[in-house]
């Protein structure tokens, strides 16, 4: 029989109960706003690069770490990228996303550098790289905005690549290709994390780093994984995130490090480590966007939208912590000492 | 419960606070290296700008701009001592500036002349403002404290709604305090910009809080090991809560200096000073992982972030990428000081094995 008290346990489930919710409330109130294929669309364009991000940071919080600096290496992806595609003049859509993700994975190395070798507190190194990343970017590479139409044909192209288009009340709306990108880099993540050694030695490191060790997990190996993977992953997104946007703006996306946190711990993921999924992730980025795009449908003016993102976070990390301190104070009444 | 009285050098050597003036001589090893930093940041600007650097008028400009971080850089400073972190900072100084200037504004706005109904606005106004950053720390204490959530998580929530209730009070605009604050923000004293002054009297009390208080050895305890001050008689919750108020009280101070200086609350209002609090914090030899800092650390590296910030200002006059570079330089200045405190940790043990 389907255990409904460990059902109910989970983090993801209650999260995806409060998304189903939502969306029913939301679909009662104001159906004809709501309930149409093209809003479906506009939420699911909006959760694509915030996703991809997701992954990545949901990866360092399982392991125990935290990780700010992504959206440094993503705009640095996004925005060299286009330098290069520009100078050379080979204007194609697959080199855009090998350089974004060659340039992510070497600038997540070096976080990897000094938080593996180094043994450096992750949340003061990615706090140093963000800056050195952002400011280095900024000053030797540019920072003027460069629309992608303006320079680039097939690169700017991108933007219209839907796999579905439907007609809307004004014009048509489509479903972008990135979505696919996201599902698939969360497939792969799931994977990882599931089936492999490595996914394996993730949880291990961020449950007990010290057990792990004994147990054999080569941790600097693993954290170079992470931190290189979750550079590449932040590459990938910037470079999303730049056809979605139609333009590399290196003053973008940095400053929403803190928001794709939130998702990721919302949808269950322990900052503590060792504590964590993909489909909570993603259920968490939904539930964001969700209320940043359509909480208005209710009525609730735009204003409400940080206090009910950071009343859902206070009690979404509240209601696992009273839990396990329940569960703490149950224990030791049960052993009878102390 | 047995009486806990401070002889801190007993449990801990390098930074212990004592009850003497030597405490003030920075001894270990981080604090001589961060002094010596500093000095060499000012020599060197001023040996290349020596016309605009070393002046009078620009070491009251930078004192201006350090006071307001440096006041949220202690009030990090405190929670990380604790062992924990405090991201609402930055959300609670907005919220406190919100509500000072709403209230400067519905009792003497603009039109007021009367020299005594501003002045008893601005102290009441006061008063309800650090009533704000008193509330907010209470919430993150109770939060970290009693609901046992990590500090980085309950802060980040908080963060997150003290800016959401600041957004729904303001509507995303600006509220104006009717430049009734402007002493405070803008104010001299014999010359002595007034922030500067407020940081200052801040760091010297939060100092002596931490080294002759009975609360201060309590909290380095706690942040060094929180099992074993529990067993010692601490009330650890205690501690904790009575930490993240004293932080959203710092942090109120340094919404009404910034209300001072810009006459106008936003709650988007320096979002990057969150991050860069904690930087300055780490720099100044603070440990992350809590029971080691002292506040001379933060004050130094606050001094000598605003040293390099101008300093590079004004290198870089004509070339309009200097903002960008200062980002550049605070990105591997942290770097670097992990780096050199990784080494020399790393020799000092090698010394002591060999």
């Amino acid at each position: 029989m389907l255990n409904l008290r460990a059902l109910f346990a989970r983090q993801e489930f209650i999260i995806f109960i409060v998304l189903v919710a939502l969306c029913a409330i939301i679909a009662i109130i104001n159906p004809t706003a709501f309930l149409n294929v093209p809003n479906a669309f506009r939420i699911l364009r909006a959760c694509i690069v915030i996703g991809i991000f997701a992954l990545g940071a949901l990866m360092v919080l399982i392991s125990g770490g935290i990780d700010v600096s992504f959206p440094a290496i993503a705009i640095c992806a996004l925005y060299l990228s286009t330098l290069i595609i520009v100078d050379t003049g080979i204007d194609s859509v697959p080199l855009a996303f090998a350089l974004g993700g060659l340039i992510g994975l070497a600038l997540g190395l070096v976080n990897a550098v000094f938080i593996g070798i180094f043994k450096l507190p992750t949340l003061i190194v990615t706090l140093g790289t963000l800056n050195l990343f952002r400011g280095a970017l900024l000053f030797f590479a540019g920072s003027v905005r460069i629309r992608l139409s303006e320079v680039t044909t097939n690169f700017a192209d991108a933007t219209r690549w839907n796999i579905i288009t439907v007609p809307a009340a004004r014009g048509e709306a489509s479903l972008h290709f990135s979505i696919l990108i996201l599902l698939g880099l969360a497939l792969l993540v799931w994977f990882i994390l599931r089936y492999t050694m490595l996914g394996r030695a993730i949880y291990a490191i961020g449950g007990d780093r010290e057990a792990a060790e004994r147990a054999g997990f080569n941790i600097v190996r693993t954290q170079f994984f992470i931190y290189g993977f979750v550079g590449f992953l932040a590459g990938i997104g910037g470079i999303v995130f730049g056809i979605l946007a139609r333009e590399a703006d290196p003053f973008a996306i940095v400053g929403t490090e803190l928001d794709v946190i939130a998702a990721v711990v919302l949808g269950g993921a322990s900052i503590l480590g060792g504590r964590g999924t993909v489909i909570g992730t993603l259920l968490g980025v939904l539930l964001i966007t969700l209320i940043s795009s359509n909480l208005v449908l209710l009525g609730i003016p735009t204003e409400w939208q940080r206090f009910v993102i950071g009343a859902l976070i206070i009690i979404g990390v509240g209601i696992p912590a009273l839990q396990s301190l329940r569960r703490k104070v149950r224990h030791t009444q049960l052993s009878g000492a102390v | 419960m047995a009486n806990v009285q401070a002889s801190p050098g007993k449990f801990k050597t390098s930074d212990a606070p004592r009850l003497s003036l030597d405490s003030l001589i920075p001894r270990d090893t981080s604090i001589i290296r961060l002094l010596v930093i500093t000095i060499v940041l000012f020599a060197v600007f001023s040996l290349l700008k020596p016309a605009t650097f070393p002046t009078p008028i620009n070491l009251q400009s930078m004192a201006f701009q350090m006071s307001e971080i440096g006041i949220l850089a202690i009030a990090v400073a405190l929670t990380m001592i604790s062992g924990g972190i405090d991201l609402s900072i930055n959300a609670t100084a907005n919220l406190t500036a919100v509500a000072v200037a709403s209230v400067i504004t519905a009792l003497a706005p603009a039109t007021t002349t009367d020299a005594g109904t501003a002045a008893t606005a601005v102290t009441l106004a006061i008063v309800i403002g650090l009533g704000v950053g008193f509330v907010c720390g209470l919430v993150n204490g109770l939060l970290v404290a009693y609901a046992n959530i990590p500090p980085i998580l309950a802060t980040l929530g908080t963060m997150t709604l003290f800016t959401g209730i600041g957004t729904v009070i303001t509507e995303g605009a600006a509220i104006f305090a009717q430049d009734r604050l402007a002493e405070v923000g803008n104010g001299k004293i014999f010359e002595i910009p007034v922030p500067l002054i407020i940081f200052l009297l801040i760091a010297v009390g939060v100092h002596f809080l931490l080294s002759k208080s009975r609360f201060g050895f309590e909290l380095y305890m706690v942040g060094t090991n929180p099992q074993a001050s529990r067993f010692s008689g601490i009330n650890n919750r205690n501690v904790l809560l009575r930490t993240y108020i004293l932080s959203g009280l710092l942090s109120a101070l340094a919404g009404i200096v910034i209300l001072g200086r810009t006459n106008a609350a936003r709650v988007d209002f320096g979002e990057s000073y969150v991050l860069l609090a904690i930087m300055i914090c780490v720099l100044g030899g603070i440990d992350p992982a809590g029971g080691f800092g002292r506040i001379i650390g933060v004050v130094l590296a606050v001094v000598a972030l605003q040293l390099l910030s101008t300093g590079l200002n004004q290198v870089f006059f004509d070339n309009p990428g200097a903002n960008f570079f200062r980002q550049f330089a605070w990105g591997a200045t942290l770097l670097l000081v992990l780096l050199l405190n990784y080494f020399s940790a790393r020799a000092r043990q090698r010394r002591i094995t060999s």
